[in-house]
């Protein structure tokens, strides 16, 4: 109950810092916009072609939005300490961690959710006929990326070249989100769409997986 | 420093046999002839590999419990002896396709996978130069190394299951299918001398890094006084 | 700030030692502090100050040795800390008001009532006008005062304060003076670090000296006292 008002009180604090100044949601937003432009350069984007890339690009350029994005995490609550602050005030420091990758999962929704129009625009992909089931990927997809890379964001955030870690360290261990999204994405944009539930169970697999190793190793994450 | 030596000519001996075993005892492959031999040293080092990673996480895991500097030094130590090992496992892959498939590389799913391995521990190992204050690294590392290696399965399974359209290896691709008796007894010989060299090259590294570890601290002590 | 929720604690310091790969932060450092006193730490930088802070904040855990906090005589256990604690950064997030920030604490903190706490104590480090202004417009003497605000959420017995005064003009250091002095005076226990000469040195009942990690000096009253806190100028 303790890391559940805990968590509330948090999360509020982070969506309020973030649409104060919407900082990471532009950077973001306009990043993935820009490779989304630049990869229809790699090939002729007719109907037929984006079927077979369009998951591909748009997982990648969203991975490589998301280690942009959270790279700031546990970065920011340093130049003042306050994250000490929130060692001493809260019971759980697991509170911390979930506000946070709550947090990070909404940014990247928020992302997606403008940006998909644009994409299926672009590509010539119709999005809309599965659109509930692309927002369960998507959601399951960046679930999974938020948890890995807030958890990594805390340790990179503590090394030298901390701008420069993340990346390194996230993106392979990403490796299964990719392969794993971009499969169910791809069948969801094809010319006959399907559901592929085998995908689906392993995104939540890999969510729950990290999600556990998160919970039992996030004090040590954050020690002093 | 005797039982050094005396460890060092056993494992060189295994090898040597091991080296024998897979080019005369075992039989020419029907198919493929001479070069499928590598596939001795190719898969024995791709499970010493594994095996050397499985020893980095519990190492980590141990250093995370328990803060005794061994465990890092005995975790960065199978981390670096795993990456020799899966480097080896990526050098030899191409030079067994080339002449069987007539490309260097294919996207096949062992390959691949085997690959974002080489790129985690590389990771690993690039995460502990980057953190000065050896406690620190040696916690950070630690937990990173743990995230890696529950990794692994998961890299493994989405690899396997999603990339594999691409065309399958002959014999690796289910593994034992082709292979015969006497092969089989070659390859866990092989595996047997291969995890000799890497209980020697971990032995050898965890002592270097142990005295590495005393120096940062007279150095520091130096620095400090 | 006078008022008497909490009971008086001491806090008692058993060989700790607080090593960072191998180097001594701290090394063997005993101490008992009765309820109520006001100590001083000097020292150069990298003596161990802050560290015996931290720790006794419970932010950074000893290599070895025990920190208890005293209750009548009473190890009052392992609760959540007892203290509160003002670092040198502000520990507070400049993109949220004062009022933000002291809401969030407190709620945090499992405080009552948080919005009538946070009332009080911006209304006690004469905030209240400010309270919806970005704390990132605050000068450095105003972050203080949410600093110490922050601080005394909870109530706390023990108030440690990490070099309080760097950075403060004169109006914040005068205003930090009679601060110190009203928690001093309502009874609550203080360890503060000084680096350099202050007046507020003057409000402190003990003085202690640390050196590469160890108390080499501690006294209570006299010619000792000032030449203790002279070497914080050294």
């Amino acid at each position: 109950m303790a890391l559940l008002s805990s968590t509330a009180v948090l999360l509020d604090k982070e969506l309020r810092t973030e649409f104060r100044s919407r900082e990471l949601l532009t950077t973001t937003t306009v990043f993935v916009l820009i490779v989304i432009v630049l990869f229809s350069f790699s090939f002729d984007p007719t109907s037929e072609e984006s079927r077979r890339f369009g998951a591909g690009l748009l997982w990648l350029a969203l991975l490589f939005a998301a280690s942009l994005m959270l790279q700031p995490c546990f970065l920011r609550e340093q130049s003042n300490d306050t994250l000490s602050a929130l060692r001493l005030s809260v019971s759980d420091p697991f509170a911390i961690f979930l506000a946070k990758l709550v947090a990070n999962t909404l940014f990247l929704l928020l992302t997606e959710l403008l940006l998909l129009p644009v994409f299926a625009v672009l590509y010539n992909v119709s999005v809309l006929p599965m659109l509930h089931w692309l927002v369960l990927v998507f959601f399951l997809g960046s679930l999974g990326v938020s948890i890995t890379g807030t958890a990594l964001s805390a340790i990179s955030a503590q090394a030298r070249m901390r701008e420069l870690l993340l990346p390194l360290l996230l993106l392979p261990l990403l490796t299964p989100i990719l392969v794993a999204s971009t499969e169910v994405t791809a069948a969801l944009f094809d010319r006959s769409p399907y559901v592929q539930w085998k995908g689906v169970g392993f995104l939540a697999v890999f969510d729950l997986a990290f999600l556990t190793i998160l919970w039992l190793l996030g004090e040590y994450l954050l020690e002093e | 420093m005797k039982k050094s030596v005396l460890s060092a000519m056993v494992v060189v001996l295994l090898l040597g046999l091991s080296g024998y075993a897979s080019f005369f005892i075992a039989p020419t492959d029907a198919k493929q002839g001479l070069i499928y031999r590598i596939l001795f040293l190719h898969v024995a080092s791709a499970w010493t590999g594994l095996t050397s990673f499985f020893i980095c996480f519990i190492a980590n895991l141990l250093y995370v419990l328990r803060r005794q500097p061994r465990w890092d030094w005995l975790g960065v130590s199978a981390g670096e002896t795993g990456l020799v090992f899966t480097t080896v496992v990526l050098l030899t892959g191409p030079i067994w396709a080339h002449p069987v498939w007539g490309i260097w590389w294919t996207w096949d799913a062992r390959l691949t996978s085997t690959f974002v391995l080489w790129l985690l521990y590389v990771s690993y190992l690039l995460l502990r130069t980057l953190v000065e204050e050896p406690d620190r690294r040696a916690l950070l590392s630690a937990l990173f190394g743990i995230f890696a290696f529950i990794d692994v399965p998961l890299v493994f399974g989405s690899i396997r299951w999603w990339r594999t359209q691409h065309p399958q290896p002959i014999i690796m691709g289910a593994p034992g299918a082709g292979l015969d008796p006497t092969m089989y007894k070659v390859l866990f010989f092989t595996w047997l001398a291969m995890l000799g060299l890497m209980t020697l090259l971990l032995r050898q590294r965890y002592r270097l890094e142990a005295m590495r570890g005393d120096l940062e601290i007279i150095q520091r002590e130096l620095e400090a006084a | 700030m006078t008022s008497t929720v909490f009971s008086p604690t001491g806090i008692r310091f058993e060989n700790i030692d607080k090593r960072y790969g191998g180097l001594y932060a701290l090394r063997r450092v005993s101490l008992e502090i009765s309820a109520g006193e006001c100590v001083v730490f000097a020292g150069r930088n990298g003596s161990g100050k802050t560290t015996l802070l931290r720790i006794a904040a419970r932010l950074a855990r000893p290599s070895s040795g025990v920190v208890s906090f005293l209750n009548g005589g009473e190890d009052r256990g392992g609760m959540l800390p007892p203290a509160g604690f003002v670092a040198h950064a502000t520990m507070v997030y400049d993109e949220l008001t004062a009022e933000e920030n002291l809401l969030l604490f407190a709620r945090l903190q499992g405080i009552a009532e948080p919005a009538a706490r946070a009332e009080t104590l911006l209304r006690e480090v004469g905030l209240a006008e400010r309270r919806n202004s970005l704390v990132r417009t605050f000068s450095r003497g105003m972050r203080q005062r949410v600093a110490i605000a922050r601080a005394l959420l909870n109530e706390p017995a023990v108030v440690l304060l990490d070099e309080p005064t760097t950075g403060l003009d004169t109006e914040g250091a005068s205003w930090f003076a009679q601060t110190l002095r009203q928690l001093r005076d309502s009874g609550r226990t203080i360890l503060m670090s000084l680096h350099g000469e202050s007046e507020v040195s003057t409000l402190a009942t003990r003085a202690l000296r640390l050196d590469a990690g160890a108390v080499v000096a501690d006294t209570l009253t006299g010619a000792n006292f000032r030449s203790i806190l002279a070497f914080a100028n050294a």
